[in-house]
């Protein structure tokens, strides 16, 4: 399988002030189609800048980030737009629905930017909604709903335009343990539907429903491998330098 | 995303927020509104001027001769030498004096009865018809006879609308009434157009001791060629005075235009300043979309997550603003066409002799509805920029 996700030597700089910090520090690694992926690390571990890069929010610093084989370092902010509709789908810690749109409306938003047919549009994210079993509350307001429901509803706005590649910012983290493991089954099936997932979180508890682990700390990756190996879950900074340091 | 569903979320927008696009709106509104009231005022006095000169016939002009000292003066035969001599151009002649004294018809006094002293050919120049006996004739004048043709008010208030026949006094001459002419306004009033009496020239040149007449009408043969008819008569006078100041050429076409320039001018003042209520209307809504960029600066920041273009976040709030403002302008002008009516009826109410229709015109309620819209593109511009270049990480993790 060729890599979907492929990061080369990638550093990004913030500048504060004086001082430049390296959110992420000549990361490498590569996620190939049909993992499920988390990239684990503390606050200022890294792993938001990761997860921004990936998801074709922010652009390196230097190093190359390729998804699906293209360049993403070398686009515009409308290439970077596009990319972001076609071959990304977004599940958000704070969900980030519209809370003016029905349900229906949120989910067809990726669709619309895509330019699919209103018709195409609506039947699609009717389908997608009945997937994640909401599909009763197809007029219903956001905010007339729970959280995991929320969640549901972002997991469909995720999978409408059948994304090569899942991202998952913290998406159990607003929610109690047990919607939260439901969320985290979703994410599963979803693998085993043969989706990519990358899920991205600073709890082990998490991070050990993926396949496979990718560790964060201070802007480099500390542990690169099988999710259930023992080095996978040790306490940061113990670790040592794991197999891709 | 296309236009009409960028269009449709902009009003889904606007009617989440009534009051407050509303309020947003009330500059335009405002400034629509006066534009339209003020050009419309415009539109109904130009339209009072014209009518009311159109009694005085725009194919005309008045010629008055002030003389040079006492030594140099025209006779109406030169005068009518003059139009004889330019008939390509010029039409017909008539002297017109007006007399001052009042008429009495048997021991009633009249002051308001116009009586004006005019030859055979005015009733003719004036397009005046006869209704009941014989107009004035060559003979009346060369006679100076004292016959007099009365206006239909006269005829009908004071002899029961048979009058041919009846005598009445001017100025304590007695005059026979030979002709009656035909009614030329709906409502006979006293002092209206049908107040009059009209009396050979020559004749009330004699009453009113005036030596030589000082006032003619001559009418020419196309409408079109007034002023080239005014310049002629100018020049035929100049060469007998040989002094600009002892005459004066008025074209009354040349008056109407003139006022109506006046009125123009007024009027483009006017709406000017009104207009400038358009401007302050346009930051007003500048101001709210900067403030809703900034309150939607989550959803933009989703929306450009899930892939919106700068372009396409760009559009929806310039869409928005537009579509605010043109309905501002919108509302402005069926509110400036209810201000119209209701002025239009308040005038006449007010100002009964000089009913004004305040007549809102096409090309103003055009052009208000597409400044409005152009302003809400233009003050829209700005905060669509702002939310168009949002960064989308910041504004994703805005609260």
């Amino acid at each position: 399988m060729s890599a979907l996700i492929e990061f080369r030597d990638v550093c990004k700089l913030y500048q504060m002030g004086d001082t430049t910090i390296h959110a992420a520090d000549h990361v490498s690694f590569r996620v190939d189609q049909g993992e499920f992926v988390a990239i684990v690390g503390q606050s200022g571990s890294g792993k938001s800048t990761c997860m921004n890069i990936i998801g074709c929010l922010d652009v390196p610093t230097s190093g190359t980030y390729l998804l699906g084989g293209q360049d993403v370092g070398q686009m515009d902010k409308n290439q970077l737009a596009a990319i972001r509709n076609k071959m990304l789908g977004f599940i958000f810690q704070q969900y980030n629905l519209l809370p003016k749109l029905t349900l229906l409306e949120n989910v067809e938003v990726p669709l619309m930017y895509a330019g699919v047919p209103k018709t195409e549009r609506h039947d699609r994210a009717k389908i997608a909604l009945e997937m994640v079993g909401l599909g009763d509350k197809l007029k219903h307001k956001p905010l007339q709903l729970s959280g995991g429901q929320q969640q549901r509803v972002s997991i469909a706005r995720a999978l409408v335009g059948e994304p090569a590649v899942i991202l998952a910012d913290e998406p159990t983290g607003a929610l109690d343990s047990h919607t939260g493991r439901e969320v985290l089954i979703m994410l599963q099936q979803l693998h085993e539907a043969g989706n990519t997932v990358v899920l991205i979180t600073h709890d082990n508890s998490i991070a050990v429903q993926a396949q496979r682990i990718i560790r964060l700390e201070d802007g480099r990756v500390v542990y690169d491998g099988d999710a259930h190996a023992p080095e996978a879950v040790v306490t940061p900074g113990l670790a040592g330098k794991g197999a891709a340091g | 995303m296309s236009l009409l569903e960028t269009f449709q979320l902009s009003i889904k927008n606007i009617l989440g927020s009534k009051m407050r696009t509303f309020l947003t709106m009330l500059g335009i509104i405002i400034g629509v509104c006066a534009v339209i009231v003020i050009v419309g005022l415009g539109n109904g006095m130009q339209g009072y001027i014209e009518e009311s000169f159109a009694d005085m016939g725009t194919d005309s002009l008045t010629v008055s001769i002030m003389g040079r000292g006492s030594s140099r003066s025209v006779s109406e035969e030169q005068m009518y030498q003059i139009v004889a001599d330019h008939a390509d151009v010029l039409k017909q002649i008539s002297p017109t004096v007006t007399m001052s004294g009042s008429v009495k018809i048997g021991s009633e006094s009249h002051s308001g009865t116009s009586v004006t002293g005019v030859s055979e050919d005015y009733f003719t120049m004036k397009g005046y018809e006869v209704a009941q006996g014989r107009g004035l004739q060559y003979t009346d004048m060369t006679g100076r006879k004292k016959v007099c043709v009365i206006g239909q008010y006269l005829n009908m208030a004071y002899f029961g609308g048979d009058a041919v026949g009846e005598t009445l006094k001017v100025g304590g001459t007695t005059f026979t009434i030979v002709g009656v002419m035909a009614a030329e306004t709906s409502d006979l009033e006293e002092g209206g157009t049908d107040d009059c009496v009209f009396v050979p020239y020559s004749t009330a040149a004699r009453l009113s001791f005036t030596g030589t007449i000082g006032s003619y009408v001559i009418t020419v043969q196309d409408a079109d060629q007034v002023s080239e008819a005014k310049t002629l008569v100018e020049n035929e006078l100049y060469s007998i005075f040989e002094d600009d100041d002892a005459y004066t050429v008025i074209s009354m076409a040349e008056m109407v235009d003139e006022m109506n320039n006046m009125v123009d001018m007024v009027i483009y003042i006017l709406a000017g300043i009104a207009a400038i209520s358009l401007v302050v209307g346009g930051i007003g809504i500048m101001n709210i979309m900067l403030v809703s960029v900034t309150e939607r600066t989550k959803e933009i920041g989703i929306r450009k997550a899930l892939g919106a273009r700068e372009g396409a976040i760009m559009r929806q709030f310039v869409i928005e603003a537009a579509t605010t403002s043109a309905l501002g302008g919108v509302l402005g002008i069926l509110l400036g066409d209810g201000l119209s009516a209701v002025a239009t009826t308040v005038i006449a109410r007010v100002m009964p002799d000089t009913p004004i229709t305040v007549t809102p015109s096409i090309v103003a309620i055009v052009v208000a509805f597409a400044v409005s819209t152009g302003i809400g593109i233009i003050f829209g511009y700005l905060p669509a920029k702002k939310a168009a270049l949002l960064n989308p990480i910041d504004a994703l993790r805005y609260d």
